[in-house]
């Protein structure tokens, strides 16, 4: 047997390579292109039956009725302020645990920003909620200054979205600066820059395809986001929540599939701005 | 530039153990030194990139001590050359002349020409990694050259080169260093590479200098037993075997190739001990090993009392069979009494250049 495979190299790598891309083609693109196709079908609107005939009238509604509009681009407001501000908290972050700290101090900033992966994504959220009631802990910090909670609302969400994806943000960040020699930036130093400019021309060309990493990860895994808007958006909804009630409490699945190909759309769009910056060849 | 009793301590290593130095405009100065010795520390210290935890760094009339890398008028070229990997190989050799404002019009031509002098002038658009170990440290010269510094630092730079690269090289450096009258201050661990290329060298040990010289006056006449094993290879005499050769106790030293290898039956029976009436030493010995080196054969003389001198002989015959031939035979050596360098310590010299060593 190993004989035959020792002798039949292509044999070898196909039998290596079938699982996994049929797990790929099947399973994964697969339901992609499902999803897809249920949204182009109809439901009779008296059984509430899926009917496999082909239309875009779920297309149709989704950009005719306001709600869904305001909807999308809500979510896509959030996605964006979501990498934004996980962007600016995780740069001098990163920077510290792999440039400054020593390496002791380095091993425990990396668990303490790997550790609230373990814990449940419900309680985190949970726990923003409190913190974030009338009463709350963010009440009785902003208070000296004059200022409330924000409440339960878009802000509330895209608080505790950016707590939530911050270790997806770090993490990249720190791993392209963990590649940047110190040898760079005394050389930057040797020509003539000072810190901000090192920083500006050396520092963040560097980062930035761990940047671009990070930002993939934060931008898709709000797009998609459901629960936490639940628990902190008081009414606000996004893209993930009609999704949710249209395949539970109005049992319309080609509108729910319809309305889940918009953030795949976005993160498409999303992917091919990034190739173009050629951030993604460097990753 | 001058070094005024500088000091370096990493918590309780002392790393640089107070070091006086003055180099000349324009000179190249080599530090050299086993790694650990310090030397590097010095160079790190005349950038700026670390603190001394005392005494003075002066550029000129300046006292730059306190000064950040960024405000010193000297520049470096790095061990793994710090190329910036993001930018074209232009845009690194002009990265100083951006971040000091120079006009984008004056300065991609002084880039380009200082591209040219390091014979890279039709690379400009290339990235660093399409490179050659070789075409890089170019580039890095060229980064470091196109600033006009007082001084250039180089640190270990042809140290990834192989060997044939790193001769071209440091033939290249010397003519390069003469054409643009900068101050290059050299680190290496390489004692060939320092006598090929420097005007005078300090030679490093545990954090200390323990001589500076020009390369002839360090080899010729070293100042401790360091030095004289350190740079070149030498025959170290102490003791009783000392007082044979020369007369005292030592320490003494000798070149390999200042050595004469006589047969017994050559000189007449019975040697001279203790120094010939006509300036010269003799000892006695078994060749115990024969090594060629292509160039120069290397024969190891046992003389007794545990120690082995070795002594170097041109390999002017197509065949050595005659060499080999020796191994296990007693044989005489003899050198003229000029070539013994005492080693006594008395003549250690300090940062100044002149009076090393003491009289014979």
């Amino acid at each position: 047997m190993s004989n035959v495979l020792h002798r039949r190299p292509g044999l070898r790598l196909g039998l290596l390579l079938t699982p996994p891309m049929l797990w790929l083609g099947v399973a994964y693109l697969g339901a992609l292109g499902a999803l897809f196709i249920t949204s182009l079908w109809g439901q009779n609107a008296f059984t509430g039956e899926v009917e496999r005939t082909w239309t875009l009238d779920n297309f149709r509604t989704l950009l005719d009725v306001d709600v869904y509009r305001v909807i999308t681009l809500r979510t896509l407001a959030i996605a964006l302020t979501v990498t934004v501000v996980d962007a600016v908290v995780a740069i001098p972050i990163a920077l510290f645990m792999a440039k400054v700290a020593s390496s002791r101090l380095k091993g425990i900033l990396l668990v303490a920003v790997l550790t609230p992966l373990w814990a449940s994504y419900l309680v985190k959220a949970y726990a923003w909620r409190g913190m974030l009631s009338e009463n709350g802990l963010v009440s009785w910090l902003a208070r000296p200054f004059g200022l409330d909670t924000p409440g339960y609302g878009v802000v509330a969400t895209t608080l505790t979205l950016a707590y939530l994806w911050m270790p997806y943000m770090i993490l990249p960040i720190f791993a392209s600066l963990e590649r940047l020699p110190d040898s760079l930036l005394e050389a930057s130093a040797d020509l003539g820059a000072r810190s901000v400019e090192t920083l500006r021309r050396v520092v963040l060309p560097v980062m930035f395809p761990g940047l671009v990493a990070g930002s993939i990860f934060t931008f898709s895994l709000t797009l998609g986001d459901y629960i936490t808007v639940r628990i902190v958006g008081g009414a606000s909804q996004m893209l993930g929540n009609v999704v949710y009630d249209n395949v539970g409490a109005a049992n319309n699945l080609p509108f729910a599939a319809a309305m889940a190909t918009v953030p795949v759309v976005i993160i498409l769009v999303y992917l091919a701005l990034v190739r173009r910056t050629g951030a993604l060849e460097n990753l | 530039m001058s070094l005024r009793a500088l000091r370096k301590e990493f918590g309780a290593v002392t790393a640089v153990d107070g070091i006086d130095l003055d180099i000349a405009d324009g000179e190249f100065f080599s530090m050299l030194g086993p790694s650990g010795s310090g030397k590097t520390t010095v160079l790190r210290m005349i950038a700026g990139f670390e603190q001394p935890t005392g005494g003075q760094v002066l550029l000129g009339e300046q006292d730059v001590t306190e000064l950040p890398p960024f405000r010193r008028d000297v520049n470096t070229v790095f061990q793994d050359y710090a190329l910036f990997p993001h930018m074209s190989v232009v845009q690194n050799v002009e990265y100083g002349l951006r971040v000091k404002k120079v006009p984008s019009g004056e300065r991609r031509p002084r880039a380009e020409a200082a591209l040219e002098t390091v014979r890279l002038a039709t690379y400009g658009g290339r990235r660093p990694h399409e490179l050659s170990g070789g075409q890089r440290q170019r580039v890095a010269l060229a980064r470091a050259l196109v600033n006009r510094p007082r001084v250039l630092l180089l640190d270990e730079p042809l140290g990834a080169l192989d060997l044939k690269l790193r001769r071209q090289m440091q033939i290249e450096l010397k003519a390069l260093q003469r054409d643009v009258g900068i101050t290059f201050v050299f680190v290496t661990h390489d004692q060939e590479e320092a006598l090929t290329m420097s005007d005078r060298i300090a030679v490093f040990n545990d954090g200390r200098i323990e001589q500076v010289a020009s390369p002839v006056e360090l080899y010729e006449r070293p100042a401790s037993p360091f030095v004289a094993g350190f740079v070149g290879t030498s025959n170290l005499l102490t003791g009783a075997t000392a007082r044979r050769a020369v007369g005292d106790d030592g320490p003494v030293s000798v070149r390999p190739e200042k050595i004469q290898l006589h047969h017994r039956t050559d000189l007449g029976a019975g040697g001279h001990q203790g120094g010939g009436a006509d300036g010269e030493c003799v000892l006695e010995g078994v060749v115990t090993e024969v090594v060629y080196l292509g160039a120069a054969t290397h024969s190891v003389v046992d003389v007794g009392d545990g120690v082995h001198l070795t002594v170097q002989q041109q390999n002017e015959e197509s065949s050595i069979d005659h060499l080999f031939a020796r191994r296990g035979e007693r044989v005489v050596l003899t050198w003229r009494r000029e070539h013994v360098v005492r080693l006594d310590g008395a003549g250690r010299s300090t940062g100044d250049g002149s009076g090393h060593n003491e009289e014979e």
